[in-house]
């Protein structure tokens, strides 16, 4: 059986983090912006599991397990911080929500 | 033998009235003052009849102030019969003066204020005579120049008292860079600034180095005691009150400088040329100074010229090897001159503060206490024969003439403009009719006429108590030269023909000065601007040096370079955080856009470093 080349895991990882980057800069909606940023985390797992899988070694294994905790506290601050705001302003459009600015 | 409580007790009254004094009621102030310095007085006595006949100095080591590998500096005290006579003038005249001032001062604000001053300049002053290294001398030297601008700058309410401060403050600065210069230099020379191992090895150093300490000694001397080309503080000075004048500017502090000329003689002997300079300097000084004394208004300012031309002939007896003789006049000095001032005191109490002289005229009558102790003083002064004054001045004048006969004859005029204008004074004040405004010119309390009486007597009789050259025979070399009664007849012919020339002239046919002063009008405009020696420093001095700072310090060092370093920096951080402010926009996604681009800048970075790496 012949083996999945990891610069294929490689690009995979590289396009999702690039469309992570792009939704998280092109949409306005703050639950999109959230669920890009989720997705740059996991290209970055993907590579970090792609290295440690090429280069036989486990802390590659160990720094994706810390992200996924830190992604699911994230998920946990981030959920809770976006419904505040929209029990406050009844928008979710990140444009109107400058006032720390203005 | 608890010498410290000499300058201890004027120190303890200095604190306890400048703490307290105000709210101490006018008597306490006055027991603390006057008592503290008649404490003093007590213990000197008691200390010097203790010590006998003192052939040999009596030291107390207090502690060791200033150790550093072999050099040390010790507050040590001693007295010897040098000190015994400073001790004897400072604490007898000062307890006089303190005495007097109880009644001056009864009418002025700031009493207690005054007499905190006053005490603490005790204290200096006596730490300065008792001093037995030049260091300890120096503590005293600066803290009686501190006392002193306190005291002129007395009335700080009025401008030209704290100008008058100022000037005296920042003259003896000029005169005390040269003392200290000295000071660094024996320490260099001898490794001590003991007095006794200093003058016990002076014989064996180099006459180079001798006469450059020498001379440096003698700037600080010119400054502290008012010599040519230091003088000019001295006549301002007189913007502090009178008694402040007496004791400071007159009896004391302006002696320090013969004082501790007299103390470095074992310098001097091996410095002939130090000690030309100081005869030199003395004699123009004396000469000068009279001149202008005899064309001034103002009855202090009269006397205060006197007072500088009197320390010349100081600096002449020290400059020409005769030191007991400088310090004889030192002390028949201090009686007469102390009487002069506080007798002009008396009368510009009497006149309610009016100190020019055109106003006056007539008193004899009215405030004849003051009148005839004056005129005791003024035959002192003037060499009148068998006076204190005639004693000392015979005695410089001959060691002048034994020197070199010029400063006898110079020295010989000069007494008798001396007698001169003096006279004048005395004349102007007392004698005619009363020109003054005033309606009831008054007779001084007895507080204040007390100390007149005294200090007459010993401008009459004190060279007679106290044989100065006789006394300090056994600490200074001694001149032998013989009694010549034809230049003591010339000296004093001199001081009898300027009183008769005042007295026709004030007196007699008043018209007289009038004429002259018209018929020379250059000349007389010319002596009475004091030579316009002011207008000159002002301009040669005082106008580079506060331009130059203006320009070059304030404006050039000060506003530009260093105001402009750390403005610089402000300035710098404020523009380039104005620029990096735009970047925040509060636009989360602007924010989201920068991170990308720096992220795509490190990484392309890195690619770049590596390739030039590789």
């Amino acid at each position: 059986m012949t083996q999945v080349p990891a610069s294929w895991f490689l690009t995979l990882s590289a396009v999702l983090f690039v469309l992570g980057v792009a939704g998280f800069i092109f949409r306005r909606s703050v639950i999109t912006m959230f669920m890009s940023i989720e997705l740059m985390l996991n290209a970055v797992n993907l590579t970090f599991v792609t290295f440690s899988y090429e280069l036989k070694q486990v802390d590659g294994h160990l720094f994706v397990f810390f992200v996924m905790v830190v992604a699911a506290a994230e998920a946990a601050v981030g959920l809770a911080i976006i419904l505040t705001v929209y029990k406050s302003r009844a928008t979710l459009n990140i444009d109107e929500v400058n006032s720390m600015k203005n | 033998m608890q010498l410290w409580l000499i300058p201890l007790l004027p120190l303890a009254g200095f604190t306890i009235n400048g703490l307290f004094g105000r709210r101490f009621s006018k008597g306490v102030v006055n027991a603390v003052a006057v008592g503290s310095v008649l404490l003093s007085f007590a213990w000197v006595l008691k200390t010097l009849i203790a010590l006998g006949v003192l052939n040999t100095a009596y030291s107390e080591h207090y502690f060791t102030w200033i150790q550093s590998d072999a050099f040390s500096v010790g507050c040590d005290m001693s007295v010897d019969r040098l000190t015994a006579i400073m001790l004897l003038v400072v604490t007898g005249i000062g307890s006089l003066i303190h005495i007097y001032s109880i009644g001056y001062m009864a009418h002025e604000g700031g009493y207690y204020r005054f007499f905190a001053y006053m005490n603490l300049f005790m204290f200096f002053m006596l730490v300065l005579v008792l001093a037995s290294n030049y260091l300890l001398l120096f503590v005293g030297w600066e803290g009686v120049g501190l006392c002193s601008y306190l005291l002129i700058g007395f009335y700080f309410d009025k401008k030209f008292a704290t100008d008058a401060g100022n000037k005296a403050f920042i003259v003896n600065r000029i005169g005390d860079f040269g003392f200290s210069l000295a000071i660094f230099y024996m320490v260099r020379q001898f490794g001590t600034l003991d007095f006794g191992t200093v003058f016990s090895k002076a014989p064996a150093a180099p006459e180079s180095a001798l006469t450059i300490i020498g001379l440096l000694l003698l700037l600080g001397a010119a400054g502290k005691s008012a010599q040519i080309p230091l003088y000019v503080w001295l006549p301002d000075a007189m913007a502090g009150p009178t008694p402040v004048s007496a004791l400071i500017h007159a009896a004391t502090m302006v002696t320090a400088g013969v004082y501790m000329t007299a103390r470095s003689f074992a310098i001097y002997t091996h410095a002939p040329m130090a000690m030309e300079a100081i005869a030199v300097i003395g004699i123009a000084t004396a000469f000068f100074a009279a001149t202008i004394g005899m064309a001034q208004n103002d009855i202090k300012k009269v006397f205060a010229y006197s007072t500088v031309s009197q320390l010349g002939y100081m600096f002449v007896g020290v400059g020409v090897g005769a030191f007991s003789a400088g310090i004889y006049h030192l002390m028949t000095h201090a009686f007469f001159k102390a009487l002069l001032f506080l007798g002009s005191g008396s009368v510009i109490h009497a006149l309610s503060g009016e100190q020019d002289m055109r106003q006056m005229g007539g008193m004899r009558g009215k405030i004849p206490w003051t009148c005839w102790t004056m005129f005791c003083a003024s035959l002192a002064i003037s060499g009148f024969p068998f006076t204190s004054g005639f004693l000392s001045k015979d005695a410089i004048l001959l060691a002048a003439n034994h020197h070199a006969p010029w400063m006898y004859w110079v020295g010989t005029i000069t007494a008798g403009m001396t007698a001169f204008y003096v006279f004048r004074a005395f004349f102007m004040t007392f004698f005619g009719d009363y020109r003054g405004h005033e309606h009831h010119p008054h007779e001084s309390p007895p507080v204040m006429l007390v100390p007149l009486v005294i200090l007459a007597g010993l401008s009459l009789a004190g060279g007679y108590l106290f044989k100065v050259p006789e006394f300090l025979g056994t600490i200074f070399p001694t001149l032998e030269m013989p009694e010549d009664f034809g230049l003591m007849a010339i000296a004093s012919g001199a001081g009898l023909l300027g009183i008769l020339l005042a007295y026709v002239m004030y007196v007699a046919r008043p018209g007289i000065p009038d004429a002259i002063a018209s018929n020379l009008r250059g000349l007389y405009t010319l002596v009475y601007n004091k030579y316009f020696v002011d207008e000159i420093y002002d301009a040669a001095v005082v106008k580079p040096v506060v331009g130059g700072s203006r320009l070059l310090l304030w404006k050039g060092m000060d506003a530009g370079i260093i105001d402009g370093m750390v403005n610089g920096v402000g300035a710098r951080a404020k523009s380039i955080g104005g620029a990096l402010r735009m970047l925040q926009s509060g636009n989360a996604r602007s924010y989201a856009t920068w991170v990308a681009f720096g992220g795509v800048l490190v990484i392309v970075a890195l690619g770049v470093a590596e390739g030039v790496t590789r």
